[in-house]
């Protein structure tokens, strides 16, 4: 029904001005795509040639797996740092999902179209929200209530801790996941949905026998793009989480995560020659893994429409 | 039916409902402790004036500084992101490409798109420093750029993608050129989408702090050249909020509250723009 690739357009018989106009669009169209591929690459080889200074002085094992973390003294460990990008994420994540999931499957599931409407465009609202405004609204709210959580179980906390950063990262994230979730959800054909019905299913039966199982790779997907979008976010969790550079042993201790350690100390690089390679190499494994959630993300994002079509 | 069936469809449906009021109470929990503690501390001047001399120790003087400075920053960004991302939608389009390449480029804008800004920042930085540029306007706009290209493009792809095909073959059974029919036709089609991924990358570029933490710099003066330093509203909540001084902190709440209101107006105003123009589409 339509043309693929562009070889049933010939120029050549267009006349002066349009077959110019024509070329010169086409030019420009492959220029532009040219440029935003290459922007990428220069990204990625920006942060690389900047970081790689570091690798003449220590070793990947030393970079990625030791706790030393002394600029003046040339060692650069990072360990503590991903550790704490890690834990904190992974702590978001897991008090994210569960409210995801749930408010994700009722507004698709359950609501009306109007309701589901105007409940979309408020996580869109909330999810335009910027991160020092969770900051913000986390140092005033959350990092009080961390510290008398932790006066409760008998640890002594200033309240600018892990805890405080993963339930101010699970906020900023809840809203982001809850409208990919519910697009794919969306995605499910109703004949689906009324087949389970019809065969007396419950509604729920219906999302966890059928709607669930339709949609898993889906909201994997949906998951893994939040884990990503978590995994490098800077002020908000910089604000809450204390960053002291020290593996987190408990909730309550502080936290040091990779883009804290890089917005707070990239106003001093110049004075030591390697920190600033350090602090690129840092940038760099948040982009690589970034990268690698969200090329996985929308692998299984567009496995999923595929079978959905058929 | 079934009583345990009824307690388990009834169980969850409590559950969910629990997990969507939770969102709506922290949306509400925002605004409410923004607005709140916003208001207090918000009056004219905070608005008009540029920090006076022993501002940051709670005495008199404003934010112009910032709220100017960040709407310089987003407008030249929005411009600039503008004048690549647009191109790159419409050269997607599968008369100009070829599918593999179109889905490269996709793929990669998406990876962009998830880059956390810190890096953007990190990134803008080395290139400053190549090219000898300090702190400034300029460099906050160019980072700003590259973070706003992959969120408008991406959107304004799935716009113009929107478009049916049918509708273009149309202009080119008439005899339209490819750039004709992308101009006259598809561009109309897809304005609306078009004029809400502006709007959203935008609202992403003014609330983020992060990408322009080194790269624009901070002032309390309102820059007069594209080669001064100039404030931010996010980092003007940022270092604000970092102070000791009880009035300056309140101050923050003061300038949060700003940039909360730009962010939900703009919000508000893509809405309205996507159900006005769309009016006159085909579908």
């Amino acid at each position: 029904m339509m043309p693929s690739g562009n070889k049933q357009f010939i120029i050549s018989r267009l006349s002066g001005g349009r077959r110019i106009r024509e070329a010169l669009a086409l030019v420009s169209g492959r220029l532009v795509l040219i440029l935003i591929n290459a922007l990428a690459l220069l990204i990625f080889c920006g942060l690389l040639w900047k970081a790689a200074p570091l690798f003449g002085i220590i070793s990947v094992s030393d970079w990625l797996f030791s706790s030393s973390w002394h600029p003046m003294k040339n060692q650069f460990g990072l360990f503590p740092f991903i550790v704490g990008t890690v834990s904190v994420t992974l702590l978001a994540m897991i008090i994210a999902v569960p409210v995801c999931l749930g408010a994700a499957i009722y507004l698709s599931e359950y609501a009306g179209r109007r309701f589901r409407e105007i409940a979309r465009w408020l996580i869109d609202i909330l999810a335009g929200i910027p991160s020092v405004i969770y900051g913000l609204c986390g140092v005033l709210v959350i990092v009080p209530f961390v510290a008398f959580l932790g006066e409760l179980m008998g640890s002594t906390t200033t309240g600018y801790s892990l805890l405080a950063g993963g339930l101010v990262l699970a906020v900023m994230v809840i809203p982001f996941i809850i409208s990919i979730s519910v697009e794919v959800l969306r995605m499910v054909p109703d004949p689906l949905r009324e087949c389970a019905l019809a065969l007396g299913a419950t509604r729920w039966e219906t999302v966890k026998y059928v709607v669930l199982k339709k949609a898993k790779r889906g909201l994997l997907a949906a998951v893994v793009l939040g884990f990503a979008r978590a995994f490098g976010e800077t002020m908000a969790v910089l604000m809450v989480v204390g960053n002291v550079a020290q593996v987190p042993v408990s909730l309550f201790d502080p936290a040091y995560p990779l883009p804290a350690l890089i917005a707070n100390n990239y106003g001093e690089v110049m004075s030591i020659p390697l920190y600033d390679a350090a602090l690129m190499s840092a940038a760099l494994i948040l982009m690589l893994v970034v990268g690698a959630f969200s090329l996985t993300a929308h692998y299984t994002l567009l496995k999923i429409g595929e079978t959905v079509d058929s | 039916m079934n009583p345990k069936r009824n307690r388990e469809e009834k169980l969850f449906r409590i559950l969910m409902v629990a997990a969507l009021v939770l969102v709506f109470a922290s949306l509400a929990g925002i605004i409410l402790v923004v607005a709140m503690k916003g208001l207090a501390s918000l009056n004219l001047s905070m608005i008009i004036e540029t920090p006076k001399g022993g501002y940051y120790l709670g005495k008199e003087g404003g934010i112009a500084n910032a709220i100017v400075g960040s709407l310089y920053l987003v407008t030249g960004a929005t411009i600039l992101a503008f004048l690549i991302s647009l191109p790159v939608a419409l050269a997607l389009q599968k008369e100009y490409i070829g599918r593999r390449a179109a889905a490269i480029t996709r793929l990669v804008l998406d990876i962009l798109w998830g880059t956390p800004s810190i890096v953007y920042g990190a990134f803008g930085f080395v290139i400053m420093v190549y090219l000898g540029i300090r702190a400034s306007l300029l460099g906050g706009i160019i980072v700003l750029t590259l973070l706003m290209i992959p969120i408008m493009a991406r959107a304004m792809d799935e716009a113009v993608r929107l478009v049916p095909f049918e509708l273009k073959e149309m202009a080119y059974a008439m005899g339209a050129t490819r750039v004709e029919t992308t101009l006259a036709v598809v561009f109309r089609q897809a304005l609306p989408g078009i004029c809400t991924g502006v709007i959203l990358a935008f609202g992403r570029g003014i609330g983020d702090a992060a990408s322009i933490l080194f790269t624009a710099g901070y002032t309390d003066e309102i820059p007069t050249s594209l080669m001064d330093p100039v404030a931010s509203l996010p980092l003007a909540v940022f270092f604000q909020a970092g102070t000791p001084v009880p009035e300056v902190q309140a101050r923050a709440f003061a300038a949060a509250l700003i940039l909360l209101a730009i962010v939900i107006i703009v919000n508000l105003i893509a809405r309205l723009l996507g159900w006005r123009f769309s009016k006159h589409i085909v579908r």
